[in-house]
């Protein structure tokens, strides 16, 4: 027999990376929310790589940092090395990686949650979510209790339906050998949500004792720690990091995997679900890239609290002997001894298209989801999605009209966007050449994108909000000023120039000029700059970037205005496409499925082309105007 | 309120080569009627409205000979941008054919529009609704549907092919670098600067060598700019009334459709001629002497044809090799005329003062003038100026494309120079990649991802 519980605001469905974000800022908008999960051990768990954030994927970190979020603030308090990727590329595409303690990452966001008001945490399985007039009214657990809210955010990840593979040996287990949930998605798809099957995988993890680490090259954290979360104090995670190891397969790899092959579920047909390019098996390498003499390994620690060691860049779902020989034939795995086996998992999720930019469902008012769930893969694009997925959940709750950030906005902007517009078919992976306006979108600058809104939706505190408004203040005043000092070419000046490096100055340039010289920079610059005033480092390093690059930074600002507008006009959400006359029926049934939000929208999907675009814009522009002749109650002709 | 039934070029000159004339107006159907031929004799007024309409426009005096294929487009009133009825005739013949289209309609008793008028009488009949979206909606449909069909065919293989490849390399070079910064710790530093230098000079001048070919898209939609020089009595207006007398159309200027007045079209072997400073070499045997050096090097220099007249029967003068070297710079075919009488010149005496090729041909009995339009056709569809490696565009919006092309992979350059991180150079190798996609009618989507993946062993 059903019976009822306490109601909440909001039902949190999952407690990954994407849950906990997701219900952390419910509770912290002051709505009741309670948050599922199959096993409180495993919240925040990291059942695969034991990084967070990477190219691309640091920006969107940070992005969450800047709105509120928690991943950042908790990577920092539990990261074990640290790395600032392509450190000597561009600003746009500099990245930071960590290391993570994955036991006390997840420890950590357990305590957050476990001491955040207006959350409560249970341990359950969600297996149906009830549905009234077309909008959530509750969810019911496994135990057949009925929890009534007004909102609710899928966040299973890998769970759905799950099934773990290695070789011949087939478990109906999620990730890590915890309990799958296997009845939510006959649940939802008896709702009319359209399911897929995708698949990812992850390597075995090894005893470290059983390793010889001198065979294989050395890989440091950097030396100058950065923080992820702009709260974080830079000074106060300064610390001893551990060492990350690189090796490499070679011929007796690949000939064991290639005599193999027939043993692998997914070269022998076994696997249904659509695998990752990004992160493809090691299989999938050596098939694929046939000619690659060798593929690179890196040999991680899984934290502090352990041994175990992470062998990334070899996932697989051969079979555990064929995973013996292949691991053992790599330099430092010879002895090997693996603790955890490989194994490849599959699961159902949702093409999202089925969301809208909200990442609320078209058909199911206040129905939310956000992470694996929703196709894509990776801790942080969870984290992102599950945020937002949050956020919104309680702006539909509250009756505050939702967040929705543009590919112009944030990399989450993109990774929402093309979640719900285009046709997904494997798990999506954030990478930066998916952001068309990265040089805007750079990781240093998330806090000046973000955290305005963040304030507003009400997850910055007034604190912070005001600390960040300081900062830009002085980039602006000390970007104004150095484009307004003038630097005379005196003697010393000139001096100065050839010491370093430098062409003489012909006539006086102002110090922004000389900021744009490859050769000089802000700091570098501070002997001639005698009015100069001490500012904290982020907000010279903002200073330098928005001088050096102004002519490319100015050229994305005039594009994202044209995107602008095609993203500011909105189409109605309940605008018949038969009745657009002159439409294609191709662009017509893609409208109609994925049910644009803007015009901008409607021009990404996949089979609508601009001729459509023009169609539609007039069928939009003519019907306001035939609206506002009808307020008008007719216009007289002159 | 009756008002009488105009007609214009609806759309501009310099479009994709596909012509819109417009007809609006009680008298758009029945007038357009008369000169269109539709397949089973069906008629222009009993079709349905809105409906798209292949067919055949032909003259309306004499011969009834076809002047172009079309389609045509019959709106309804009141659903029309006019809210009058009215009539399209997309036609792709170019200039050439959308003159005689338009004559065509206006010798059947309708009036050639006043500029904007088409909009003043949406204006004036007033209210704006869906009906008006409804019309440009088709006009839309119709151009994007004609643009695909003859685009295609505009784009000769070889131009796609040249552009593919082009397309093909830069998006290899951008996958390259973006994969390097997706995944830094899988590939060492790689001296992007150094490699792409090279690289995107090459480019750049496989993209100026498609825009000069692209002038020949222009040839082929607006008319070969031709000027026929040579000393007098070398036999010029004899030549210009030859080519003019044979069973060659003959379009005469109409106010309005054209900038420059004094032009005359003629199509040989199906290329557009437009002779220019057409009063000059036809009132007067002494262009040179007459209008002055100066005058000469002008339409000379504006030309893309010289059609440079010798006299055969008279010893090569200094004024002869003058001219000649006037029009080095420019595509010229050398006519040694009066090939019928004896001989004092010969081609290979012109050989020493010009690298063009020399035609002999007799004006005034017409014979070589078959060679001369095979090689004009030579020279703007193949051969001499497009060698094998080289295209010819035929659009106009072709080449805005490939300049936007040009100007990318030139930042490219700029941002190497600067010495710029290579994130920046694929950003510019992206949008170049992009602009020659529009050539193709092909998007971006997801290519550079699908490289990355493609090309690279992405990702642990």
């Amino acid at each position: 027999m059903d019976y009822y519980y306490e109601d909440y605001d909001v039902a949190v469905i999952g407690a990954g990376h994407a849950g906990c974000e997701a219900a952390l800022a419910c509770a912290r908008l002051g709505l009741r929310t309670i948050i599922f999960t199959i096993s409180i051990e495993s919240i925040a768990l990291m059942p695969c790589n034991p990084n967070i954030g990477g190219s691309s994927k640091g920006h969107l970190v940070r992005e969450v940092d800047a709105l509120g979020g928690e991943m950042g603030r908790n990577i920092d308090k539990t990261f074990i090395q640290s790395k600032m990727l392509n450190s000597s590329k561009g600003p746009a595409v500099h990245s930071l990686r960590a290391q993570a303690d994955k036991s006390a990452y997840s420890r950590e966001m357990r305590k957050t949650l476990e001491n955040t008001d207006n959350l409560t945490l249970k341990q359950t399985e969600i297996i149906d979510i009830k549905v009234e007039n077309g909008a959530v009214t509750g969810v019911v657990t496994a135990t057949g209790g009925i929890y009534p809210c007004k909102a609710a955010v899928i966040c299973t990840g890998t769970y759905l339906n799950a099934r773990c593979l290695c070789g011949e040996s087939i478990t109906y287990t999620g990730p890590n050998g915890l309990k799958a949930a296997d009845r939510l998605s006959q649940a939802l798809m008896d709702k009319g949500i359209e399911m897929v099957r995708f698949k990812t995988g992850t390597p075995a993890r090894m005893d470290g004792r059983s390793l010889d680490y001198s065979k294989m090259e050395k890989q440091y954290g950097d030396r100058r720690i950065v923080p992820f979360s702009f709260e974080t104090d830079p000074e106060s995670i300064q610390k001893e990091q551990v060492l990350c190891y690189l090796t490499y397969t070679n011929d007796e790899t690949h000939r064991i995997i290639r005599e193999n092959l027939d043993r692998s579920p997914i070269y022998a047909g076994v696997i249904e679900g659509t695998g990752p390019r990004y992160c493809p098996s090691i299989e999938d390498k050596v098939v694929k890239f046939a000619d690659k003499e060798r593929h690179q390994v890196f040999v991680e620690p899984e934290g502090l609290y352990t041994n175990e060691m992470y062998i990334n860049g070899m996932s697989s779902s051969l079979p555990e002997d064929v995973q013996y020989r292949m691991y053992r034939t790599v330099p430092g795995l010879e002895h090997a001894r693996i603790v955890r086996n490989a194994y490849a998992i599959e699961y159902d999720c949702i093409p999202a298209t089925q969301l809208k930019s909200s990442l609320e469902f078209k058909k199911i008012k206040g129905l939310f989801s956000g992470g694996q769930f929703n196709g894509s893969s990776g801790y942080e694009e969870a984290a992102a999605q599950g945020l937002l997925a949050g956020i919104n959940a309680s702006m539909s709750v509250t009756g505050r009209e939702p967040l929705i950030l543009k590919r112009s906005d944030a990399y989450i902007g993109v990774l929402v966007d093309d979640l719900v517009t285009k046709d997904i078919r494997e798990p999506y992976r954030m990478m930066t050449s998916r952001a068309e306006y990265r040089l805007l979108l750079r990781q240093d600058n998330a806090d000046m994108r973000l955290t305005e809104t963040g304030y507003r939706i009400g997850l910055i505190s007034e604190e912070r909000y005001q600390k960040f408004l300081l900062k830009k203040t002085q980039i602006e005043q000390e970007t104004q000023r150095v484009t307004n000092v003038r630097i005379g070419a005196s003697e010393k000046v000139q001096t100065f120039m050839s010491e370093h490096g430098s062409t003489p100055l012909r006539t006086g340039e102002t110090l922004a000029d000389l900021i744009c010289r490859p050769e000089l920079g802000y700091d570098v610059l501070a002997p001639l700059d005698p009015e100069r005033q001490p500012l904290p480092a982020e907000v010279t390093e903002q200073v330098e970037i928005n001088v050096k690059y102004r002519g490319y930074i100015d050229r994305q600002m005039r594009q994202v205005e044209r995107f602008r507008k095609s993203e500011n006009k909105l189409i109605p959400e309940d605008l018949d496409y038969a009745d657009v006359y002159g439409l294609r029926i191709e662009a017509r049934q893609k409208l109609a499925a994925i049910r644009p939000r803007s015009v901008g929208q409607a021009s990404r999907i996949a089979g609508v082309t601009p001729a459509d675009i023009s169609i539609l814009l007039i069928h939009l522009s003519a019907s306001d105007r035939e609206h506002a002749h009808t307020d008008e109650g007719g216009r007289s002709e002159s | 309120m009756r008002t009488d039934t105009i007609a214009a070029i609806a759309s501009g000159m310099t479009s994709s080569g596909i012509g819109i004339i417009r007809v609006s107006g009680d008298e758009a159907v029945p007038a357009v009627e008369r000169i269109t031929k539709l397949p089973g004799g069906k008629k222009l007024s009993e079709v349905p409205a809105n409906s798209v309409n292949y067919g055949y426009i032909t003259d309306p005096e004499g011969s009834h000979e076809i002047i172009d294929e079309v389609m045509v487009l019959v709106m309804r009133a009141p659903k029309t941008y006019t809210r009058e009825d009215t009539v399209e005739i997309d036609c792709h013949g170019g200039v050439v054919a959308m003159k005689k289209i338009l004559d065509a309609v206006l010798s059947c008793g309708v009036r050639l529009a006043e500029p904007g008028e088409f909009t003043r009488r949406a204006f004036m009949n007033g209210r704006i609704d869906l009906s008006q979206a409804e019309a440009v909606a088709d006009i839309i449909n119709a151009k994007s549907e004609l643009a695909l069909n003859s685009g295609v065919k505009q784009l000769r293989g070889n131009v796609a092919a040249k552009i593919r490849e082009l397309r093909n390399v830069i998006l290899g070079a951008a996958a390259e670098i973006e994969a390097f910064l997706d995944d830094p710790e899988h590939y060492g530093d790689v001296d992007f600067a150094g490699k792409l230098k090279p690289a995107v000079t090459g480019y750049l001048s496989e993209i100026d060598r498609l825009i000069d070919t692209a002038g020949s898209g222009r040839f082929i939609s607006q008319g070969i700019r031709t000027v026929i020089c040579g000393k007098p009595n070398a036999g010029k207006s004899t030549l210009l009334n030859a080519l003019l007398g044979e069973e060659r159309a003959i379009v005469t200027d109409v106010p309005g459709t054209t900038r420059d007045t004094l032009e005359e079209y003629l199509s040989l072997g199906g290329i557009p001629l437009r002779i220019t400073d057409t009063a000059g070499i036809r009132d007067t045997e002494d262009t040179v002497e007459k209008i002055g050096v100066d005058k000469a090097v002008k339409s000379v220099m504006n030309a893309d044809l010289v059609l440079f007249v010798a006299d055969g029967s008279a010893v090569l003068s200094e004024e002869d090799t003058k001219i000649l070297e006037l029009s080095s710079g420019r595509r010229t075919i050398i006519l040694l005329n009066k090939s019928d009488l004896v001989q004092k010149t010969g081609p290979e005496d012109l050989a020493r003062f010009s690298s063009a090729p020399v035609i002999e041909i007799s004006a005034a009995s017409g014979s070589g003038l078959d060679a001369l339009t095979a090689k004009i056709r030579e020279m703007f569809l193949g051969g001499m100026l497009s060698s094998d490696d080289e295209v010819v565009i035929t659009n106009m919006r072709h080449k805005e494309a490939l300049e936007h092309a040009r100007e990318s992979l030139k930042s490219v350059l700029e941002s190497i120079d600067a010495g710029m991180p290579e994130d920046f150079f694929s950003i510019d190798l992206t949008e170049a990649y992009q602009e020659l996609g529009y050539i193709l009618g092909e998007a971006m989507d997801e290519d550079v991802i699908e490289r990355i993946f493609s090309d690279f062993c992405m990702g642990k």
